[in-house]
């Protein structure tokens, strides 16, 4: 499998805090990583640091090689907004610009000087599984929507711009079963097209959707391999306690 | 018995919250009653659209309600731009160190100065320093400067209540800064920064201090219109008449008259505040 993003030697800090501890871990093209472990473990973090999130932060401190195939992400010759347009993002809270629908989706391709057409439009949102259910409401503010449509949104809105990577981070924490299972279909389904890292706290929904599974403990990989091998024979005792619930 | 003193004690809490509203609610009341009752009967179309005549006696006040008009025009011509750039200066670009505390903590201080100052600094700055003369613009740039802190002050934090996942979800697309700030941030601060805006105005619009030594004139000729020359305007006209006209009694009704339009002016632009945080509300649900 190739690999399409990677990060060797990655130590992050915020000030005084050492958060990530020397990562070296890679993520397969057209394949679903999640990453897993305890709250403040350092995954968002990691997740944050391949769109050069942490750039907002003026503490952050960042070493380490960092590389989407044979580009360095932080290698300053090249324009931090083309980096983004590369690798996409979804968030944790559906957070849809305070704009109608179409223009949710139109703002990226806009800013970027990419086509953005109604077919375009229209395009992003049957591909979000959207389409159906809001193409007679396009002009309608997109805060209407419910949270799981407003999530499937944001997912249009990232792959609108046609990015090779995918970040998600805890895409599905504030909705309900239902909804959660459509976004692991729509997430199952995107693979095909785009590489995806996803950061999750729920153990089911990693099993059901990753290929392969990240575990980290503290700022650092514990264990990592493909999701079936780590959730029936973790090598790590660590991992161990904390798939069957021990803590986290 | 325990039940009882918690009971009593109670109503003594509501109760002292209850009379201190109508208290103010009663002032509120009597001060409107007392203005609407006497202003209302010199109150009329020929009374704003006419010029004050026979020694201001007679006549109307359309010159200070043009002149009134013309200095917040001009006062928001020049805080508006520069007090909004600042405060989004201040929020999403500065560094958060002591430099910035420091000048967060000076434009907050200022806006406690007392308006007088203001003028008298007006004076030393715009009419003598920089020779503008006693003249609509010089009034206008002192009265940009009184309402600076207040725009600053309002407009971040409108700022600060966009959260930073609005403007990550810009970023996240590919978007610079400056995009984010344009395209997603300032447009959801809006309802919150015009009606910072127009209610810093309306207390503009009213003040007497700040234009009493800049430009404001106890009476001109026909109607003010020209940024280099000294103006009548509604609060200063109703100070003038009330204090230092040489026929009080008689000038008394259109004191209160004009007393009345002076509210009824700051009451549309409340309403304007009102109505656009409305419809922004509206917008956003």
């Amino acid at each position: 499998m190739k690999t399409k993003l990677f990060a060797e030697n990655l130590n992050i800090s915020f000030g005084a805090k050492q958060v990530l501890n020397n990562i070296n871990v890679n993520f397969a093209e057209n394949q679903i990583t999640a990453l897993i472990g305890p709250s403040g473990c350092g995954k968002s973090t990691l997740l944050r640091s391949f769109n050069r999130m942490h750039d907002l932060s003026p503490d952050a401190k960042i070493d380490g090689r960092l590389q989407l195939e044979e580009l360095d992400l932080y290698s300053k010759t090249v324009p931090v907004t083309e980096i983004r347009k590369r690798i996409g993002m979804v968030f944790q809270k559906a957070n849809p610009f305070p704009k109608s629908i179409y223009e949710n989706i139109a703002y990226g391709l806009k800013i970027n000087n990419l086509p953005h057409d109604k077919a375009v439009i229209e395009k992003a949102l049957r591909e979000a599984f959207l389409w159906e259910e809001v193409k007679n409401d396009l002009k309608m503010p997109a805060t209407r929507l419910s949270g799981g449509q407003q999530q499937r949104l944001c997912i249009a809105r990232a792959v609108a711009l046609r990015p090779e990577v995918i970040l998600m981070d805890e895409p599905c924490s504030a909705l309900d079963p239902v909804s959660t299972l459509k976004i692991e279909d729509l997430i199952t389904h995107l693979k095909e097209k785009y590489t995806i890292v996803i950061v999750t706290h729920n153990m089911q929904q990693a099993q059901r959707i990753a290929d392969k599974t990240v575990f980290m403990y503290l700022g650092e990989v514990k264990e990592e391999g493909p999701t079936a091998q780590l959730f029936r024979n973790p090598v790590n005792e660590m991992t161990a306690n904390y798939i069957n619930g021990h803590f986290g | 018995m325990r039940n009882k003193t918690f009971r009593f004690s109670s109503i003594i809490e509501w109760g002292t919250l209850l009379i201190s509203t109508l208290l103010v609610c009663f002032f509120l009341v009597v001060v409107l009653w007392e203005i609407i009752s006497k202003g209302s009967s010199v109150l009329s179309w020929d009374f704003v659209t006419q010029v004050p005549s026979e020694g201001m006696t007679k006549g109307g006040i359309i010159t200070p309600i043009i002149g009134t008009v013309l200095l917040t025009l001009i006062t928001s011509i020049f805080a508006i731009p520069f007090g909004v750039c600042c405060a989004i200066y201040l929020h999403e670009y500065a560094e958060d160190n002591w430099l910035t505390r420091t000048i967060r903590a000076s434009i907050r201080n200022l806006s406690g100065v007392p308006s007088i100052i203001y003028g008298l600094f007006g004076l030393a700055l715009f009419v003598q320093a920089l020779q503008f003369g006693t003249s609509l613009v010089a009034a206008g740039l002192t009265l940009g400067l009184l309402s600076l802190p207040y725009i600053i002050t309002t407009t971040e934090e409108a700022l600060m209540r966009i959260p930073n996942s609005t403007r990550e979800a810009a970023l996240a697309v590919g978007a610079t800064k400056f995009e984010t700030i344009k395209d997603v941030v300032l447009p959801s601060a809006m309802s919150g920064i015009l009606t910072g805006v127009v209610l810093t105005l309306s207390r503009a619009a009213g003040e007497t201090a700040p234009i009493l030594f800049t430009g404001a004139a106890f009476y001109i000729n026909g109607t003010s219109g020209f940024i280099n020359q000294e103006f009548m305007a509604l609060p200063y006209h109703l100070y003038m008449l009330s204090t230092q006209h040489q026929s009080i009694e008689e000038v008394r009704p259109i004191a209160y008259g004009t007393a009345l339009v002076l509210i009824i002016v700051v009451f549309l632009l409340n309403l304007t505040a009102f109505c656009i945080r409305y419809k922004y509300r509206k917008n956003e649900n």
